[in-house]
């Protein structure tokens, strides 16, 4: 405390102060990085170039560290032949493509509307939030036994009120997918609706007040002044899904288990098939860094419109 | 203007009423666990479907708790482990948040913008070359898997620093023409400034540590070891002809959740929105 507040003075007094001065600060700063910067060195940057590393090599993590066979480019090769590869990627594209849009335009309207035309706010806000803080273990779980084709609820439901062949949702390879997507928009409107909310918050109110004395109505309101407002929110939420679906695994894991065939296989999962119940580390690497492709390609995205922005 | 008024309340109460029936579509799959779990494996799937079984049963619940391990133990793990990495995670991402917002030092920007840049790289990515790590360091199969991992993140890291800039920093000019070094400037001026930071990150980074199960998939093979998700996950695949003990063991383990949530939704909120807006 004396050391700092003879420095802080010393700033005033001359350049052999002043050095000293900035070597202290340096010394405090890297004393306050320290801890972050060795978990984060030790669990994420090694890591990484560990994953780097063994994308590149053949290796079976049974045979131990000797095991290790570099193999240069052959697994990134090997995608490309691999069918069970090409349809997880494909799948992974599908649920993304189509949970995106309808879960971030379901909740975009759904916000809107719990903004302000409701009694209630707070209690109906709560029935969507409930399903994005439950683990997807759980969720999975019940939606499996709601989807069972024969006997389960949905399909009772849907029978009853005439529909003579309900489809088969997880167990048929046409509909597997599908099913998994309905439990993804289900599970995600949370997150969203409370995103659309946050923007709409950051919106002039005084906007609609001008537009109610020019007599817009609700609809013109809402395309004039809370789409255009909103535009920001909604990119960084069309970004910000899209990564998120990419990395989908939880339900697939519990509910498919990618079947039937590999009609629901995606690209995580498919990775950890690969690396943890095949044992083919490098491959299962290799294929990480497609994922990370296509992370990575969306996150530029954000980012540069975002320093635009600024 | 009368008109326009009631034409406004009408609208209300129709939208309302509209809402209220969403939210209950949104719920149907709790409430259908919820009734499973409390009735006879035999009516399960009755049609009509019997939202409040006229004799609720126990049994259900009584096989979670009795179950080859007891539920309680994934309560005391999860406990564990999530409380341990969102402490970890405060503390290691305040520090070294407060470095990257109020000192100047060499290499500052770089460093933070390694740290950015690889927010880019997901979860999943780096579970199989920490699973190998762990395999290699004995820590595979142990709660240090899930602890040390999580106790460093860069996203809190990033979130903190947000908040502390915004922080004016003629405080901490006055307080350091009074004497005071940056740990003290850190202790009595940002930490009691930024608190409702800290709790939208805690409350955030508990429900997502909570909930994780990817992590414990890969780093545990013990059954004892697993937090609630997984341990669910073992109790379905051990009970999976059981409906009614599978919908319980699910109500069990997403009351303490629910609980937090209700408790903290503000904040819970907040982190989001924070972790959404200002990114």
């Amino acid at each position: 405390m004396r050391l700092n507040s003879a420095a802080a003075v010393a700033a005033r007094k001359g350049p052999r102060r002043a050095t000293h001065l900035r070597r202290y600060e340096n010394l405090t700063a890297f004393a306050f990085l320290a801890l972050n910067f060795i978990g984060y060195l030790l669990f994420k940057l090694i890591p990484i170039l560990l994953a780097l590393i063994l994308s590149f090599t053949k290796w079976n993590f049974v045979s131990g560290i000797s095991g290790v066979k570099l193999i240069g480019l052959e697994n990134y090769a090997r995608l490309f032949s691999d069918p069970v590869f090409i349809t997880s990627f494909i799948n992974t594209i599908v649920y993304a493509i189509a949970l995106v849009p309808v879960s971030i335009f379901l909740a975009l309207v759904l916000g809107v509307v719990l903004n302000e035309y409701v009694f209630g706010k707070g209690l109906l806000r709560l029935a969507f939030y409930l399903p994005y803080i439950s683990s997807m273990v759980a969720v999975s779980i019940v939606w499996m036994v709601l989807f069972i084709p024969a006997y389960g609820p949905i399909n009772t439901f849907l029978t009853n009120i005439g529909i003579s062949h309900p489809p088969r949702w997880l167990n048929g390879s046409n509909s597997s997918l599908i099913s998994i997507i309905i439990v993804g928009v289900w599970q995600s409107l949370g997150y969203n609706i409370i995103i659309v909310l946050a923007g709409l918050q950051g919106i002039d109110r005084s906007l609609y007040e001008s537009a109610e004395i020019d007599g817009a109505n609700v609809i013109r309101k809402f395309f004039s002044i809370t789409i255009p407002s909103l535009s920001n929110t909604m990119f960084f939420l069309v970004m910000i899904s899209f990564i998120r679906s990419f990395q989908v695994f939880t339900s697939v894991q519990v509910m498919t288990q990618g079947g039937p065939g590999n009609s629901s296989s995606v690209l995580v999962y498919y990775i950890y098939i690969t690396a943890f119940e095949q044992s083919d580390i490098g491959y299962a690497s290799a294929m990480s860094w497609v994922l990370f492709l296509l992370v990575f390609i969306f996150a530029i995205v954000r980012n540069a419109t975002r320093s635009n922005q600024n | 203007m009368m008109g326009y008024m009631r034409k406004k309340l009408i609208s209300k109460i129709v939208l309302t009423i509209l809402m209220v029936a969403l939210s209950i579509t949104m719920l149907i799959p709790f409430a259908w666990m919820l009734s499973a779990s409390f009735k006879p494996e035999n009516q399960i799937f009755d049609v009509p479907v019997s939202w409040f079984p006229k004799t609720p049963i126990f049994k259900n619940y009584v096989a979670v708790w009795n179950s080859t391990v007891p539920f309680y133990i994934f309560f005391l793990n999860s406990i564990k482990v999530s409380t341990l990495c969102v402490i970890g995670e405060v503390v290691t991402s305040a520090l070294a948040a407060y470095a990257f917002a109020k000192i100047e030092f060499r290499a500052k920007e770089f460093i933070f913008w390694v740290y950015v840049a690889t927010l880019v790289f997901p979860l999943q990515m780096m579970l199989i070359p920490r699973f190998v790590l762990f395999r290699l360091t004995h820590l595979y199969n142990t709660h240090w898997a899930l602890i040390l991992p999580g106790m460093f993140t860069a996203f809190g890291t990033f979130m903190l620093r947000q908040f502390f800039q915004t922080i004016p920093d003629e405080l901490s000019q006055a307080a350091k023409i009074d004497g005071a070094h940056h740990f003290m400037i850190f202790r009595k001026i940002i930490i009691p400034l930024a608190l409702p930071a800290f709790s939208a990150l805690i409350i955030f980074q508990f429900v997502t540590s909570w909930n994780d199960y990817v992590s414990p998939l890969v780093y545990l093979r013990s059954e004892s070891l697993a937090t609630i998700p997984l341990g669910l996950k073992f109790f379905q695949d051990e009970n999976s002809v059981s409906y009614g003990a599978v919908m319980a063991a699910s109500v069990c383990s997403l009351i303490p959740i629910f609980a937090v949530f209700l408790a903290f939704q503000r904040q819970f909120v907040a982190g989001i929105a924070m972790s959404g807006i200002k990114q």
